[in-house]
């Protein structure tokens, strides 16, 4: 049973990464309050993308890790990945809960409404309701065997529904603005976008890693009882 | 019989939550005629693995020399006829309480065929985990309703563009998503029904 054996190997990691992080978020969030200038459109409002748009970026690496980690488990039944698909979801829901409302906030002034059922917002959206419905099930599942393949079978559905919600809204409606690519984006935005970036990603990183291991020692002592129960036979 | 009675309150009812204002009505009448649909659905999903649930019968189903493939498709496909049957029934319901008739009768029944089958494909196999769940009745509302965001989209835009009429041809293209998002759903839970019946 290998539930906790690699997520112990390097016990500190998560914190070194969570300390970064902090660093790297209270820099990336000085240099986009106080240093970098105001858009010339939005003016102060337009501030929110440093934390915006790298919430986003990391809501969706998130989220692909869980599938990832979903597939995984289904094809080796190996325990540490369901733990890990587990951090993945619940660290992922938060971000997107997160981008909800930062985005909101940003639309309410911008655009005038709280809400707008662009792709993208919608997509973000749906996903945070499929992988709420993930955890929901997870909880109602008491047999760990179970739990693990079913949330993971899950994961990969709604995970697939991903490019459909977007097409789909996409053709639906649309107001969102374009993707901006570093060509598009000055220097002076770019820094602190970057930083906060990085910022977020090892602070999720280390959740999941924190969370993980939670998850594994829940595990362990879930499978214990019964010595053979730990092997799966999927 | 009792969940076409059930489709045709709902239809009774969201005609209140709009209020007599036949245009409105008749504009919205194909929101609503899937909304209908989609609350009924999650009746006769549920249903769907009730029988096997009795006397651990599930168990002697995957003994049977049949693949659990063939277990889902014939699940899968029973489902998509029921929903199929229903959406049909529930359109005159629609024509009365709306007054949304449209005389294109088999692109609507086209359109009723591939939405439930978006229906009835993740509907079925997340059926068969949450019928061996407490609470079935929460979960599997709140697993397939997000996912079937897209099959509801299409489906709705396709219906209302035949009730209302389709000046810019655009129904085609929302017909074209609905097969994309059926053909995936059928076979990526035909895939995946195996790892969630056997142990």
């Amino acid at each position: 049973m290998s539930a906790t054996a690699s997520n112990n190997r390097f016990p500190a990691l998560p914190w070194i990464l969570l300390g970064l992080g902090i660093v790297c978020l209270a820099i990336g969030s000085y240099v986009g309050l106080f240093v970098a200038p105001p858009e010339a459109l939005m003016g102060q409002v337009q501030r929110i993308m440093y934390v915006h748009v790298p919430t986003a970026w990391n809501a969706l690496l998130a989220m692909t890790f869980a599938f990832v980690s979903a597939l995984v488990f289904l094809f080796s039944s190996d325990w540490k990945w369901d733990a890990r698909m587990e951090a993945a979801i619940e660290v992922g829901v938060v971000l997107a809960f997160l981008l909800c409302c930062q985005g909101s906030i940003w639309a309410k002034p911008t655009w005038g409404v709280w809400w707008d059922w662009d792709p993208r917002l919608t997509t973000t959206a749906v996903l945070l309701f499929a992988f709420l419905g993930i955890l929901a099930l997870r909880k109602f599942v008491e047999d760990p065997a179970r739990r693990a393949i079913w949330s993971a079978v899950a994961t990969i559905i709604a995970y697939a529904d991903v490019p459909i919600v977007y097409y789909s809204v996409r053709w639906w409606n649309s107001l969102h603005q374009l993707q901006s690519s570093p060509a598009t984006v000055s220097r002076q935005f770019w820094l602190p976008l970057r930083m906060n970036a990085f910022g977020i990603l090892f602070l999720m990183t280390a959740f999941i890693m924190l969370r993980a291991r939670v998850g594994s020692l829940r595990l362990k002592h879930e499978l214990a009882p019964p010595p053979n129960a730990a092997e799966v036979t999927a | 019989m009792a969940i076409f009675v059930f489709g045709a309150a709902a239809l009774l009812l969201f005609s209140f939550a709009v209020g007599p204002d036949a245009e409105a009505l008749r504009k919205f009448s194909a929101g609503f005629l899937w909304l209908g649909l989609l609350l009924s659905s999650t009746l006769t999903l549920a249903e769907s693995f009730h029988a096997e649930m009795e006397n651990r019968a599930m168990e002697g189903l995957l003994l049977l020399p049949a693949s659990p493939r063939a277990l889902y498709y014939g699940k899968a496909i029973a489902n998509w006829l029921q929903l199929m049957f229903l959406g049909v029934a529930l359109v005159p319901v629609m024509v009365v309480l709306y007054d949304a008739g449209t005389t294109r009768i088999l692109s609507l029944i086209l359109v009723i065929a591939l939405g439930a089958a978006g229906l009835s494909a993740p509907g079925t196999l997340y059926a068969a985990m949450t019928a061996q769940v407490r609470s079935k009745q929460t979960l599997l509302p709140l697993l397939l309703f997000p996912l079937i965001v897209p099959a509801l989209l299409a489906s709705v835009k396709a219906t209302s563009l035949i009730i209302l009429g389709d000046p810019m041809n655009q129904g085609k293209s929302w017909l074209v998503l609905l097969f994309a998002f059926d053909a995936i759903y059928w076979s990526l839970c035909g895939l995946l029904f195996h790892k969630v019946v056997e142990e």
